[in-house]
C-alpha cells in the first residue's frame, strides 16, 4: 500500500520547477430566459418551493419536451460571442445517470453535436499581455432540482439521513462552455483561470443572456487540472474539481490543486482521477466521487427532440445584435477618453464605465465625469456599504445630468473648484440640483472686476517685500498675493482673474 | 460477438438501477444471450457508410416562444410523492455529491 | 328501440344520438353493464371509471338537450389504454410500479376526447409498459380474448382490441410500438390504425420508445377507426414530433372506399414462409377482392425487412431503458425498501423498487437497451440498428415508388394459447415481424380482418401500409376490403364469435360483481 498523502501540498515555487500545469475549464451559464429550457414554467430565483414545476420538468410518465426559442438564440449568440462556429445541424443527447435530484434520471443535453464549436476568448492580464484561450464548444442543456440534506450536522450530504428536494430549477437552461486544455500557462495560470471566468462574466453580462452571478449559482465554474512534468508531452491524470463559485475561488482552486497535486507527484504517487470540492471556507479541495468505467452515461440522440438546424442567414442576423467586445470596449473608450491606464484601471475597478460613459454622452468632459464619480461620492458609496457608485447614485437620485449641470457651472465662471466641491456635496446631501444648491448656499464667484481690482491694491499695498518681488520678475511670488486676496474676497473669487490683475499692475 | 457474462450483467443492472437477485441474474444471462446473438443480424445488414436514422420523420426547429405557462399547484406536484415534507419531495438520503 | 347499442357502431351510436334516438347517457348504461357481465371473464378494463363516464354522458346530453353545436362522435363512449395519462384516473401502464398513480394532467389524445364529448369508460388492459404481444406481461393479469377465452388477446394493446372485439366499447384508444395496435386487432377481429409517425401527439403517452410510440384507433369498423383518427390526430404545440399539416382526410376516403386504379404492392419479405396457411389464405382472397375492387397487384420487395426485428429489439430497448429511468421511487409510484438494509441510501431504494415494481421482460428489455448503448458497444448495436432502420426506411421509399399502399398478414398466426411463447422471449417477438417495419420507418399501417382461418377458426388480419401522412390511403383500401368481406360474410366476422355472456353467468355468480376485478387496486396477477 502506498502511503503517500494525497492531501499534502508543497509550495508553488516548488511545483513550478518541476512541472507545467494544464487547465480545463468548464463554466454553466444559467440563461435569463423567463421559462424553462424544455417548459413553460417559470424561471424566478428564490420562489417558493415546487411552485415553478410541471408534468414536464418533474419528468412525469408521458410529459414531453418543447425546446425554448430564445435559449436556442442565447446559445448561438453566446458562440459567435466566443468567436464559435455555429452548427448547421446539431441533435439534443441524453446523458443517462440517476440521481435524485434530476427529475429523468438522465439530463438532457448535447453530445457530439454541440450547438457552438472550435472558439476563443482573448483574456486580458494584469501585466498588459494577453493570453487566448481556445473553446472547445458551448452546449445546450438542462440544470437539475435542489436537495436540502436533513438530518446531518452542518446540511452537508454526509451524515444526513435524508434529503429533500426542489424541483424549481430542474429545467432551467444551462448553456456548458468548455475550453480547450490551456498549457503554457505556467505561473499564470490560477491568473489566467481567474482571467478567462471574469472575461467570460463581462461577456455574458454584456450580451445580456445571464445575470451572471456567481454567488446565487447562475454561473458555476468546474476547474480540471493536471500537471505534466517538465519538457513531458503527455498529459497527466486530471482532476475536476466541481462549483467553484466566486472569480477569487477559481483562483485559489487552481493553485491549491496544483500544489496538491505536485505534492503526491513529487513523493512518486500517481493521482487519482476524481471529483473534487472546493471549500471556500478553509481554501482547501477534498476528495469526490471517483471518476470510472462506471461513468457510462450512455449518451444517445434525444428522440423527443427534433433536430435544430438554424437557417444561416437566422445566425447572421443574431450575428448583428452582438454588443462591442467588453474588451474591445474597454480600449475604444480609454483612448476617446484620454485616460492614462492608470486611471483607466480605477475606473473599472469601480465600475464606473457605464456611469463615466452615459455622462460623457450627456455632455460632460470624460476627467470631469472621473472626477465628480470617483471622488467624494465613491467615498461614501463605500462608507455606506453601498454595491457601486452607480446603485448608490440611483438610489439617491443623482444623475449624469448633476455632473454636466455642476461642470457647466463651473465652466460658466460661477463657481470655482473648491466651491464647486461645495456644491457637489450639497447634491449628494440631497439638497437638490448643482444650481439650486449653489443659490442656496449663496455660493458665486463675484464677477464685478472693480470689487477685485480693489482687493488687488489693498493687498499690494499691505504687501510690499512681495509685490517687489514681483516687479523684479520673480512671478512665481505672485501665488502669496493670489491667497491673500481670495482671503480678503472671501474665497468667492476667481483665482486666475485675479492672477491675471495681479500680474497687469505689478508687471505691466 | 463478445460473450455476456454474469459479471456483465451485474454491471449493468447496477447502471440500470436494478436489484435482480442471484436467480434473476442467472436465467438473464442465457436470454439475453440468446436475444443478443438473434439481434447481431443488424451488423451482418449492408450498413456501411449508411447514415444512422435517428428520427423516423425530417423534421427540424421545433421550438415554442419564451413565454410562462401556467406551472401545477404544489399539491398536485406533491400528490404522487411516496413521502413529502416542508412542500419538497422527501427522499432517502444520498450517498454522494453528483 | 331494437338496436343493441353495445353492437352498434361509433357511426351508428353518433346518428342515433343526433337524431334523439338514444342518449349518452343510455348507451354508456349499456356498455357499462355489458361490462360488468363479460369482463370478469375478458379482463379487458384495469379500472372502470362508471361514475365518470356516467357524469360526462349526462353533461353532453345536457348540452345537446340545449342545442349546442357538438363533434359528431359527442357522447360515444370509448376505452383508454392505461398508458395515456388520465387527470384524476389512475394510470398504471399495467405495472406495479405505478400501481395508484393518479396523473395531475391529460395526455393530448385524452384532452381532445374530453373536448370532443366522448365518456371515458376506463382503462384497458396492456403488458407491462407496452412490452409483449399478449398481454401475459400485464402486472394485474392477462386479458382474454373474447373469440377464445384460453386464448391471447394480443399485446400490448390486448385490452383495447378486446374490449372492442367483446362490445364493451365501441371505441378504444391503443398505442403501437411495433404493432400493438394492429396484431391486437388482427387477432380479435376489430380494426385498428397505427396513424403515421408524428400525426397522433405523444404528449400524455407513457413513453416506450419515443421514435416509435404512436396512438390510434381500435374500432369494430374502418369508418370508425377513421372518425376516431380525426378526433384524436393533428399538431399539437407539446410534442416537438408531432407533424405540423392537418389530419389527412381519412373519414373522406372511408366514406368512398374508393380503390379504382390503385396500386397494390405485395411485400415478398411479409408472405409465405412462417405464416400460418389460413392466415396466408384469408390474405390472398382479400388482395383477389381488392382485384375485383379494380386495384392492381405489384409486387414488391423490402429486402432490409428481414433485419427489421433485430434492429427493433435494439432500438426499443435503447430507448427503453432511458424513458424508465424516471421510475425511480422519488417523486411518484411505488417506493419499497430494499430488505435488510439499515437506513438505506436513495440509490439503495432505488435499485429495490425497480427490482420489485418492474416485471420480467420490462427488466429483460432495460438490461438489454442498457448493454445496447453502453460505451464500447454502441456502435455494434444501437448504431448498426439506426443503420438499418435507414435502409429500411430506403426500402419503403422504393416500394412507394411502384406501390399505392403494400399489404401483408398482420400477425403471421391467429391467437395462440397463454403460456405458449411466455417462456421463449424471441418466439414471442416473432409476432411482430410484419408489423415492425412500419414503425421503424414512421408510415401508416392499420389492420382489418380477413375472416377465420380454417384450421382453427380465429379471425386474421390484413395489413396495409401507406407512405408517411398519406394516411386517407390505408381508410380507401380498407373500407373497400371491409365492403366485400362483409358481402361474402353475411354481416361482420364478430357476429360469428362466441357470445360471452353465457360463460360469465357462472363465473359472475362465483365472483359477485365484476367490476370488482376489473379494478386496479384489487387486480391481480395472473
Amino acid at each position: 500500500m502506498s502511503s503517500i498523502d494525497t492531501e499534502a501540498t508543497i509550495s508553488y515555487e516548488e511545483v513550478l520547477e518541476s512541472f507545467d500545469p494544464v487547465m480545463g475549464l468548464e463554466v454553466h451559464v444559467e440563461l435569463g430566459t423567463n421559462t424553462k429550457m424544455f417548459c413553460g414554467c417559470a424561471t424566478e430565483f428564490g420562489a417558493e418551493p415546487n411552485t415553478q414545476v410541471c408534468p414536464v420538468c418533474l419528468g412525469l410518465p408521458g410529459a414531453l419536451p418543447v425546446v425554448n426559442e430564445k435559449a436556442v438564440e442565447s446559445a448561438i449568440r453566446i458562440g459567435l460571442a466566443l468567436n464559435c462556429e455555429i452548427a448547421q445541424w446539431c441533435r439534443f443527447a441524453r446523458k443517462n445517470y440517476f440521481y435524485p435530484d434530476m427529475p429523468k434520471n438522465f439530463q438532457t443535453s448535447q453530445y457530439d453535436e454541440p450547438i457552438a464549436f472550435e472558439g476563443y476568448l482573448d483574456v486580458d492580464l494584469d501585466d498588459g499581455s494577453t493570453y487566448r484561450v481556445e473553446i472547445e464548444r458551448a452546449h445546450m442543456e438542462e440544470d437539475t432540482g435542489k436537495s436540502l440534506h436533513v438530518g446531518g450536522s452542518t446540511g452537508r450530504i454526509h451524515g444526513a439521513t435524508h434529503s429533500l428536494v426542489d424541483y424549481n430549477r430542474a429545467g432551467i437552461p444551462l448553456i456548458e462552455i468548455v475550453t480547450k486544455p490551456l498549457r503554457g500557462a505556467g505561473e499564470r495560470a490560477p491568473e489566467i483561470a481567474r482571467a478567462y471566468v471574469a472575461t467570460l462574466r463581462d461577456l455574458l453580462k454584456a450580451l445580456d443572456v445571464s445575470d451572471v452571478k456567481m454567488e446565487q449559482g447562475s454561473m458555476r465554474c468546474d476547474v480540471n487540472l493536471s500537471l505534466m512534468p517538465k519538457g513531458s508531452t503527455t498529459l497527466g491524470t486530471r482532476t475536476e474539481t466541481k462549483n467553484v463559485n466566486s472569480l477569487r475561488s477559481v483562483e485559489r482552486a487552481v493553485r491549491y490543486e496544483m500544489c496538491r497535486h505536485g505534492a503526491i507527484l513529487q513523493a512518486g504517487g500517481s493521482i487519482l482521477q476524481e471529483t473534487r470540492h472546493w471549500h471556500e471556507d478553509t481554501g482547501v479541495t477534498t476528495s469526490g466521487r471517483p471518476k470510472s468505467d462506471a461513468d457510462d452515461y450512455r449518451y444517445f440522440p434525444e428522440p423527443d427532440l427534433v433536430p435544430v438546424a438554424p437557417p444561416q442567414e437566422r445566425v447572421e442576423e443574431l450575428r448583428a445584435t452582438l454588443p462591442e467586445p467588453p474588451a474591445q470596449r474597454r480600449k475604444r473608450l480609454q483612448s476617446d477618453w484620454g485616460f492614462s491606464d492608470l486611471e483607466m484601471r480605477d475606473v473599472l475597478n469601480a465600475g464606473l464605465v457605464d456611469l463615466i460613459g452615459s455622462t460623457v454622452e450627456a455632455g460632460a468632459t470624460p476627467a470631469g465625469a472621473r472626477k465628480w464619480w470617483s471622488g467624494e461620492i465613491a467615498r461614501r458609496a463605500n462608507t455606506d456599504g453601498a454595491v457601486d457608485v452607480a446603485t448608490y447614485a440611483v438610489e439617491r437620485g443623482i444623475t449624469p445630468a448633476h455632473v454636466v449641470e455642476l461642470e457647466g457651472l463651473v465652466k460658466g465662471g460661477r463657481l470655482n473648484d473648491s466651491m464647486a466641491r461645495q456644491v457637489w456635496e450639497g447634491v449628494l446631501d440631497g439638497e437638490g440640483t448643482p444650481t439650486a444648491v449653489a443659490d442656496a448656499r449663496g455660493l458665486e464667484l463675484v464677477q464685478d472686476d472693480g470689487a477685485l481690482e480693489a482687493a488687488v491694491d489693498t493687498v499690494i499695498a499691505a504687501n510690499p517685500e512681495v509685490a517687489q518681488k514681483v516687479r523684479d520678475g520673480k512671478v512665481q511670488a505672485a501665488g502669496a498675493l493670489i491667497g491673500q486676496v481670495m482671503k480678503e474676497m472671501k474665497g468667492q473669487a476667481d483665482a486666475g482673474k485675479a492672477r491675471e490683475i495681479i500680474l497687469a499692475k505689478l508687471t505691466g | 460477438m463478445a460473450e455476456l457474462t454474469r459479471d456483465d450483467v451485474a454491471h449493468l443492472a447496477g447502471l440500470a438501477r436494478i436489484d435482480l437477485s442471484d436467480a434473476e441474474l442467472d436465467k438473464m444471462v442465457g436470454e439475453l444471450g440468446i436475444i443478443l446473438e438473434s439481434v447481431a443480424v443488424v451488423q451482418q445488414a449492408p450498413i456501411e457508410g449508411v447514415e444512422p436514422m435517428s428520427h423516423p420523420m425530417p423534421i427540424v426547429n421545433v421550438t415554442r416562444p419564451d413565454v410562462v405557462r401556467p406551472s401545477l399547484a404544489a399539491d398536485a406536484v406533491l400528490a404522487g410523492a411516496p413521502a413529502a415534507d416542508q412542500q419538497r419531495f422527501s427522499v432517502p438520503r444520498i450517498l454522494d455529491e453528483d | 328501440m331494437t338496436t343493441d347499442l353495445t353492437r352498434a357502431s361509433a357511426s351508428e351510436l353518433a346518428d342515433l344520438l343526433a337524431s334523439g334516438e338514444t342518449s349518452s347517457v343510455e348507451v354508456t348504461r349499456a356498455l357499462l353493464a355489458r361490462t360488468h357481465d363479460v369482463d370478469t371473464d375478458v379482463h379487458a378494463y384495469l379500472h372502470v371509471d362508471h361514475d365518470g363516464a356516467l357524469a360526462s354522458a349526462r353533461d353532453v346530453d345536457e348540452r345537446r338537450g340545449r342545442g349546442e353545436a357538438l363533434h359528431q362522435l359527442a357522447g360515444v363512449p370509448i376505452a383508454v389504454k392505461d398508458v395515456l395519462a388520465t387527470k384524476g384516473l389512475p394510470t398504471t401502464c399495467g405495472s406495479k410500479i405505478l400501481e395508484g398513480w393518479v396523473p395531475p394532467y391529460d395526455a393530448t389524445v385524452v384532452a381532445r376526447l374530453r373536448e370532443a364529448g366522448m365518456p371515458i369508460l376506463g382503462k384497458t388492459n396492456m403488458d407491462e409498459f407496452a412490452m409483449g404481444s399478449s398481454t401475459e406481461h400485464s402486472a394485474y393479469g392477462p386479458t382474454r380474448n373474447p373469440w377464445d377465452l384460453d386464448r391471447i388477446p394480443g399485446g400490448s394493446g390486448g385490452g383495447s382490441s378486446a374490449v372492442v372485439a367483446s362490445f364493451q366499447a365501441p371505441l378504444a384508444i391503443g398505442t403501437d410500438t411495433g404493432g400493438s395496435i394492429r396484431q391486437p386487432a388482427a387477432v380479435t377481429g376489430t380494426v385498428g390504425t397505427k396513424p403515421t409517425y408524428g400525426g397522433v401527439s405523444r404528449y400524455g403517452l407513457v413513453a416506450l420508445a419515443s421514435s416509435l410510440d404512436q396512438a390510434g384507433p381500435c374500432t369494430r369498423t374502418v369508418l370508425d377507426a377513421a372518425l376516431l383518427h380525426e378526433v384524436i390526430g393533428g399538431h399539437d404545440p407539446m410534442d416537438s414530433t408531432s407533424i405540423d399539416a392537418p389530419v389527412p382526410p381519412v373519414v373522406e376516403a372511408a366514406r368512398r372506399a374508393d380503390v379504382k386504379g390503385m396500386k397494390i404492392g405485395i411485400v415478398r419479405e411479409l408472405t409465405g414462409d412462417g405464416f400460418q396457411a389460413g392466415v396466408q389464405a384469408r390474405f390472398d382472397e382479400s388482395v383477389q377482392h381488392l382485384v375485383d375492387a379494380g386495384a392492381e397487384v405489384v409486387e414488391v420487395s423490402c429486402p432490409s425487412f428481414t433485419a427489421a426485428l433485430a434492429a427493433y429489439y435494439l432500438i426499443l430497448p435503447s430507448e427503453a431503458s432511458s424513458n424508465l429511468a424516471k421510475f425511480d421511487a422519488m417523486r411518484f409510484g411505488l417506493r419499497v425498501l430494499p430488505e435488510g438494509v439499515d437506513a438505506p441510501s436513495a440509490e439503495q431504494v432505488m435499485a429495490a423498487t425497480r427490482d420489485a415494481g418492474f416485471g420480467d421482460e420490462v427488466k429483460r428489455r432495460i438490461i438489454l437497451g442498457t448493454y445496447a448503448l453502453s460505451s464500447g458497444y454502441y456502435d455494434a448495436y444501437y448504431g448498426s440498428a439506426q443503420k438499418v432502420r435507414r435502409l429500411i426506411a430506403d426500402d419503403f421509399a422504393r416500394a412507394f415508388e411502384t406501390a399505392d399502399v403494400l399489404v401483408s398478414p398482420t400477425a403471421p398466426t391467429t391467437a395462440f394459447r397463454f403460456g405458449d411463447k411466455i417462456d421463449d422471449p424471441m418466439a414471442m417477438y416473432l409476432n411482430d415481424i410484419a408489423t415492425i417495419p412500419a414503425n421503424l420507418a414512421g408510415v401508416p399501417g392499420m389492420s382489418l380482418p380477413s375472416g377465420l382461418a380454417d384450421e382453427d377458426g380465429l379471425p386474421a388480419g390484413f395489413q396495409i401500409l401507406a407512405p408517411a401522412a398519406a394516411d386517407d390511403r390505408l381508410y380507401a383500401v380498407g373500407a373497400a376490403l371491409e365492403q366485400r368481406l362483409l358481402a361474402s360474410w353475411g354481416g361482420p366476422l364478430l357476429n360469428r364469435a362466441p357470445h360471452l355472456t353465457n360463460a360469465s353467468i357462472a363465473s359472475a355468480d362465483a365472483t359477485a360483481g365484476a367490476t370488482t376485478s376489473a379494478d386496479v387496486t384489487k387486480g391481480e396477477g395472473a
